[in-house]
């Protein structure tokens, strides 16, 4: 829980040099190799420094483009693209319904309902990836697209629902009960009273599951089959050293199409309730 | 006491006299709904994924025909009998010993972050941690690990660093250390347990920083004001209250290692890891009952480190 009020819980002292020389010499490993990413992609040779010549005539836009006009890469794109958005929006449809179903009722098998949910974030990845990819060759489905989101949304529910029962369980019911002795109806205090609080909370879960599809590569290894989403494009490319340089320009993509979901549902839930976006 | 209001409410709207009419029913029949809510998530949970699992762990049992290639199923208990014999024991040990060490260096490296932010941080600093922290997490897994196949590489900036500052006697001397080195970085285990503990190590600051934010500080005032040194009032007050933290982060570190197949590809010593196991019995040999068994070793080793947390405390530091 990050930002409850506890000033007086900061030392007033300064800290020793030692410890402040560990905290940001941390954060440098953390974002090291992120800047050798966003450097690699601008640069012009095999994508290493070299000692030659100046160190602006290093840097260059023409990969970029170079990698735009690869048809694989744009499929890879749009593949991962409509993956996550269709494993978004069902795990939206079953996170709000596991919420408001859980949230404020006791009954027998509540708590079992909550670890399942939670399983698949829990156990290795490759655990589900196998099960769900011998489930499929019992049942003779063929790998494709859909195996691919179903087994994207397993996993995204969990985020989904854990922002979402979060927020319910701080709404004050007793604004629903005056909605309704005011005359509204059910619907009417779903849509203008419930609906309005949950937004951002929802907008937010719904930010990191779809960042979490993206860039998933454990789970859609096994139930991809033939397709290839943008991370088993990058995981290909690996093999591929001559590639470097479109490599390096899809890898930077990919970092910014998952980082900026990720500042959003942080400034979205920021000062609200517990740090959403621990347990990937 | 509301039904009869919600009753009484004349609906004017026609178009929409159905939905109205269904989530006032709704709102009435309690459990009538929770049912409606619960059977969708239910179905998907309990059928799809449960039922996968429990497939798998079914054909766990299974009998693979080393000759013919085939799987039968006549049940036995031999694929989980192998998992002892010397070259499949020794990738259990081989994973373990990558989980542990990985979680020991992230907990080394997190806590002074987590421990610099939270207090001596002011808020605007602690924002900034924060996002610097969670930032590098969520990002594409399998690009920060191609990030460090190009840092570790021997013509990449890590080398070249180590080469200009004229160390380069010094890493072959560490290198040449049985069971940690290797031929270059991106061939030994050091640079292994970098890879993991880079990729794993937000999961291990974050629980840690909450754990730090929940002790209230006139504990600490009044350790000092009895006279404890600020070393002693660490050791004896503070570290005591933030270890479920420490352990918290540890189950994430701990258990992503143990089922991960991509980065002992990528990096280290050729040596099998679990999940590389898994993957070539599923993949290329096709015996699924014995990747079947060898996923179950991750499942009870976590599980016993669950319960081993569970005792430290670790659950209410979530």
């Amino acid at each position: 829980m990050p930002f409850k009020s506890k000033a007086s819980n900061t030392s007033t002292a300064s800290a020793p040099l030692w410890l402040k020389i560990l905290a940001y010499g941390g954060l440098v490993f953390l974002h090291f190799p992120i800047a050798v990413i966003l450097l690699n992609a601008f640069l012009s040779s095999d994508g290493t420094l070299s000692a030659n010549a100046s160190w602006l005539s290093h840097f260059t836009l023409h990969w970029f483009s170079v990698a735009f006009a690869r048809e694989d890469v744009i499929s890879a794109i749009l593949l991962s693209l409509k993956v996550a958005s269709m494993a978004t929006l069902l795990a939206i449809l079953m996170g709000v319904m596991a919420a408001a179903a859980l949230y404020k009722r006791n009954f027998f098998g509540k708590e079992a309902i909550t670890a399942m949910l939670i399983l698949p974030i829990a156990l290795p990845g490759i655990i589900t990836g196998i099960a769900l990819l011998s489930a499929m060759s019992m049942l003779e489905i063929s790998p494709s697209i859909w195996s691919i989101v179903v087994s994207h949304a397993t996993f995204c529910v969990v985020m989904i629902y854990n922002n979402v029962i979060a927020r319910f369980r701080r709404m004050p019911h007793n604004l629903v009960e005056a909605s309704m002795d005011l005359g509204a109806d059910g619907f009417t205090t779903f849509r203008y009273i419930v609906l309005p609080q949950l937004a951002t909370a929802l907008l937010a879960g719904a930010l990191l599951a779809f960042a979490l599809s993206f860039d998933e590569l454990i789970v859609t290894i096994f139930t991809a089959g033939h397709e290839i989403t943008l991370p088993i494009w990058l995981l290909n490319q690996l093999t591929r050293p001559r590639d470097a340089p479109i490599t390096n320009v899809v890898a930077m993509m990919v970092m910014l199409i998952t980082a900026l979901p990720i500042i959003a549902a942080y400034y979205l839930t920021r000062g609200t309730e517990t740090l959403e976006g621990s347990g990937k | 006491m509301m039904q009869s209001v919600v009753s009484s409410l004349s609906t004017t709207n026609t178009s929409n006299k159905t939905l109205r009419w269904l989530a006032n029913t709704l709102y009435r029949k309690d459990n009538l709904f929770l049912l409606l809510l619960l059977t969708p998530p239910l179905l998907w949970f309990g059928v799809v994924y449960l039922g996968s699992l429990f497939a798998l762990l079914w054909q766990s049992f299974y009998t693979f025909d080393s000759f013919s290639m085939l799987v039968t199923p006549d049940l036995t208990l031999e694929n989980y009998r192998s998992l002892f014999d010397a070259t499949n024991f020794d990738i259990i040990l081989r994973t373990l010993d990558m989980a542990v060490s990985v979680t020991i260096a992230t907990a080394l490296i997190g806590f002074p972050i987590a421990y610099y932010m939270t207090r001596y941080g002011s808020p605007a600093e602690k924002g900034f941690f924060y996002v610097a922290v969670i930032l590098p997490m969520w990002a594409s897994y399998i690009v920060k690990a191609y990030a460090w196949t190009v840092i570790l590489s021997q013509q990449g900036v890590l080398y070249w660093c180590i080469h200009h500052l004229g160390l380069m006697s010094a890493l072959n001397y560490i290198l040449q250390i049985p069971n940690i080195g290797g031929n270059t970085l991106a061939t030994s285990n050091i640079g292994r347990v970098i890879v993991f503990t880079y990729i794993w190590l937000p999961f291990m600051i974050l629980p840690i920083q909450a754990a730090l934010e929940r002790v209230p500080s006139n504990l600490l005032q009044a350790s000092a004001d009895l006279g404890a040194k600020p070393a002693q009032t660490f050791r004896k007050i503070l570290f005591p209250l933030v270890f479920p933290g420490v352990v918290a982060g540890s189950i994430f570190t701990f258990s992503l290692t143990l089922g991960d197949y991509i980065i002992p590809q990528l990096v280290g010593p050729s040596g099998l890891f679990i999940g590389t196991m898994v993957y070539t019995m599923q993949g290329s040999v096709g015996n699924i009952p014995l990747a079947a068994a060898f996923t179950v070793v991750p499942i009870i080793l976590v599980s016993i480190y669950l319960a081993m947390a569970k005792r430290a405390g670790a659950f209410d530091a979530l």
